[in-house]
């Protein structure tokens, strides 16, 4: 919820120097090492955006696959929070290289 | 509302000493009329950076799209780096304290505390959505404490600690112990300018824990398995759960302690100590 509310601050605040009478889409990118559900975003959404410029944006959720890099051969794989061995040499020497990006990437304003 | 932690909109966070009735003090969080949020503007030199602006069809209508590329929680970020900086100049300790409501964070503080303050001086902010139960506890050891009430809110934030230590004003390097909300989701993604965050969990919340909240456990570096005492009577896996932490958090500081009978607090407060001696 704190997210969301988060969110809604910020695209407001960018809404309002642009001069805009309402938000009509937000696209956000979520990494899936975020530690970010974008189910339980959506559902806080509607409440967080009660009464803003943001009430009836439409919440577009990009997610992004997260990578692990192998510090003992090289390789660049997916990886989530389990899953933190290198499949081609099975060392645990992994470094999660993207994926925990969490970003508003834009909004949408209409004049009106 | 919020289905994982039950947090709503319209918050409000207020510092108070152990015992005082009303706040002083008001933050007005989130969407307090006039629109007072927590911004920082110019403070951090955030400049609004310049972004591409183009014509954007949605449904037949002409909005225009703006990009922001915007890190969410920048704000925080950039507010809980100042509180770090502050922090290392002091020589301070600052542990994140965490955990589901009634892990045994309050009673953990009350155990950890008498054993250290002859070592370093203590002081205590206290998270909390309402009343000064925590801080009044804590109080009662004579050790400085700050209660902030985050109401409705469900997670301490940086602004809110930033203002709390400015109240508390705590020593030179001293350890500083912060209790968050009884929460396992928002409060991982709200760093406070913290060293370390310490999760507490606790015997009678199943083993999987880890399993189900594991950013939380990702970003922890100690985790406190309390109420061992309680074992015999739970079906709950102390190995299991360790396990299950050390497949998302893999250099976790692992501890298992009965704040109760005392069992484990040694290993605890050894390895505090030690760390306290190479801040
Ligand atoms: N059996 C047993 N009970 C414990 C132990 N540690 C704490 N408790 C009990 O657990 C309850 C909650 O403890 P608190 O310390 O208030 O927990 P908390 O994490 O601070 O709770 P919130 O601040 O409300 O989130 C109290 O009734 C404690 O007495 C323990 O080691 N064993
Ligand atoms: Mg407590
Ligand atoms: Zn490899």
């Amino acid at each position: 919820m704190s997210v969301a509310l988060s969110i809604v601050d910020a695209v407001e605040e960018k809404a309002r120097l642009e001069g805009a009478g309402r938000i009509s889409e937000i696209e956000l990118v979520v990494g899936r090492m975020a530690g970010i559900q974008p189910e339980s975003l959506k559902f806080c959404f509607p409440a967080a955006a009660r009464g803003t410029l943001a009430e009836d944006a439409v919440l577009l959720i990009e997610e992004r696959e997260a990578l692990g890099s192998c510090a003992d051969c090289g390789s660049t794989f997916p990886v989530s929070f389990y899953l933190v061995e290198c499949p081609r040499c099975r060392s645990l020497g992994v470094r999660v290289v993207s994926g925990d990006e969490f970003l508003i990437q834009s909004i949408t304003i209409e004049e009106e | 509302m919020c289905d994982t932690c039950g947090c709503g909109p319209e918050g409000e966070a207020v510092l108070r000493r152990p015992g005082e009735g009303s706040g002083h003090n008001h933050e007005h969080h989130h969407h307090a009329e006039g629109g007072g949020h927590q911004h920082l503007h110019g403070e951090n030199g955030d400049g609004h950076a310049h972004h591409e602006v183009h014509h954007h069809a949605h449904e037949g209508r002409a909005g225009r799209k703006i990009g922001m590329e915007q890190d969410v929680l920048r704000e925080n970020n950039l507010l809980a780096e100042r509180n770090r900086g502050y922090f290392e100049a002091k020589h301070m300790l600052v542990l994140n304290f965490l955990s589901s409501p009634g892990s045994g964070k309050t009673s953990l503080l009350e155990k950890t505390i008498p054993a250290l303050r002859d070592v370093v001086p203590v002081a205590v902010i206290e998270g909390d959505q309402q009343t000064t139960n925590d801080a009044d506890r804590i109080g009662a050891l004579g050790v400085p404490v700050i209660q902030v009430n985050t109401g409705t809110g469900c997670h301490l934030d940086a602004l809110m600690i930033n203002r709390a230590v400015k109240e508390l004003e705590p020593a030179d390097n001293s350890l500083l112990c912060i209790e968050n909300v009884g929460n396992l989701v928002c409060p991982a993604m709200f760093d406070l300018g913290e060293a370390l965050k310490v999760v507490v969990i606790s015997v009678t919340e199943g083993d999987d824990k880890p399993l189900k909240y594991p950013y939380m456990f990702h970003e922890a570096d100690v985790c406190i398995l309390n109420k061992t005492d309680l074992l015999p009577y739970v079906e709950f896996s102390a190995e299991t759960c360790r396990e299950n932490a050390m497949r998302v958090g893999h250099d976790i500081e692992w501890f298992e302690v009965s704040v109760k009978t005392g069992d484990g607090l040694d290993q605890w407060l050894d390895w505090l100590k030690t760390r306290l001696e190479r801040r």
